[in-house]
């Protein structure tokens, strides 16, 4: 294992990461997937690849506990997720299509809700945000949009980290920052999710293939 | 707990920024109650004896106004699943929304109805009753209105089906507020009317809430 080192020290024990077992889903009346197994170690990445419509979206809002499994059984580090999925919650941060923002507030106040001042101040910084935090948010461009969805990740203290086309209308520069984001939460035991068909800063990322 | 009032803050924020939204429903309320002098003439005898009824119907209209994107905004631009993933449990979501709609709407309602019964000649000694059934009165409307806006949220034609959800529902609170007034007005004793009401608000406290957050869970699935 690469973070060896950490997981030693923070005294985590063996069964941390995530681990998926025989998972399911059912999307209106089709089974979108069935029998899906993985693991995610601790400070690991998963990409998940596939066609359009191959369950990418449904496994994570899954994994988020917002979806419904109907069968299988998921856990991180060793505690049931599907049991207690307000608990779970804790414990993830979900970036899905949509941004999430709202435009009558300003940048910095759409953040407000999801930590202190400080903390904002930090993660805006992190997407390069900062100078906009007095702007209302319906100004912003739809990368911008984006990049605040990106800035409530850097924000969040969750563990496992479930993006959905997290780089979807970056440009170059904000994509190279949002590696830096990726590789610090990786850093610190974290983990990472994300459905792509674009290349991100993801380096020995596993990979699933769905559909 | 910071989360809890952290989102009541940022509903009212959020309700400000777009005062339209909640504005409306006050204007709403002193609109179609200042319709039934018009459509039933001045008289005062008349429009005093039916005063309370007229009040509590154009509260119970104007407090429905709103509901339709008391989720509805959040679940089409993906607060709503940032919301529930905020480590908040479904019924505190739908508890700081009822509360944040009591305070954007119930609230002003209730500070609208004391002109707007000076306005229909309501008896003197009546108007503390109607206030005193519309606090706890509104309050339920509240709840009620979360819970039906949650369970319509997601469906074809949300915004139909919310009333005829949620006005059955609402029939014993209406029943019993303009009672209150009604009561007041007769010199008859208002208590057991303002009981009832607090009885209603006792059991929707806990019921509503717990039922609205039970259909966010359904509505993101």
């Amino acid at each position: 294992m690469i973070f060896g080192g950490f997981v030693a020290e923070s005294g985590v024990s063996e069964n941390s990461g995530l681990v998926a077992e025989g998972l399911a889903a059912i999307r209106g009346e089709r089974l979108v997937f069935a029998g899906l197994s993985f693991t995610v170690p601790a400070g690991g990445a998963l990409l998940l690849l596939g066609p359009n419509g191959a369950g990418k979206s449904t496994l994570l809002r899954l994994l988020a506990g917002l979806g419904r499994a109907e069968a299988g059984r998921l856990l991180l580090d060793g505690e049931d997720v599907l049991a207690d999925r307000t608990g779970h919650a804790r414990q993830v941060a979900y970036l899905g299509h949509q941004d999430a923002v709202k435009p009558g507030l300003t940048v910095a106040e759409n953040l407000a809700f999801w930590g202190g001042r400080v903390a904002v101040a930090a993660a805006l910084a992190a997407v390069a945000l900062g100078p906009l935090a007095e702007l209302p948010a319906r100004m912003l461009s739809a990368g911008q949009q984006r990049r605040l969805a990106l800035a409530r990740l850097a924000l969040s203290e969750a563990k496992l980290w479930l993006l959905d086309e997290p780089t979807l209308g970056l440009d170059a520069a904000s994509v190279a920052r949002f590696g830096d984001m990726l590789a610090a939460h990786r850093n610190v035991g974290g983990m990472v999710i994300t459905a792509t068909h674009l290349p991100l800063p993801l380096p020995d990322a596993a990979e699933l293939r769905l559909g | 707990m910071s989360r809890f009032f952290g989102l009541i803050g940022r509903e009212i924020r959020l309700s400000l920024r777009h005062g339209g939204d909640s504005f409306a429903a006050i204007l709403f309320f002193f609109l179609a109650a200042a319709l039934f002098p018009l459509a039933i003439g001045p008289a005062p005898e008349v429009l005093g004896r039916l005063a309370p009824g007229i009040v509590w119907v154009c509260a119970l209209l104007a407090a429905l106004l709103p509901l339709d994107r008391l989720f509805g905004a959040d679940f089409d631009d993906g607060s709503l699943d940032q919301l529930l993933l905020s480590g908040l449990p479904p019924a505190a979501i739908a508890l700081a929304k009822a509360v944040a709609h009591w305070l954007i709407t119930g609230l002003p309602l209730l500070l609208a109805a004391a002109p707007v019964a000076v306005m229909l000649r309501m008896p003197d000694a009546a108007i503390p009753a109607l206030l005193a059934g519309l606090l706890p009165g509104t309050a339920v409307l509240s709840l009620l209105g979360t819970a039906g806006a949650a369970i319509v949220l997601g469906a074809r034609r949300g915004g139909v089906l919310l009333p005829l959800l949620v006005l059955p529902l609402a029939a014993p609170v209406l029943i019993f507020g303009a009672g209150a007034a009604d009561a007041a007005a007769f010199g008859l004793s208002v208590r057991p009317h303002l009981l009832l009401l607090t009885a209603m608000l006792a059991a929707c406290l806990p019921l509503c809430p717990l039922a609205a957050g039970a259909a966010l869970r359904g509505a993101v699935e």
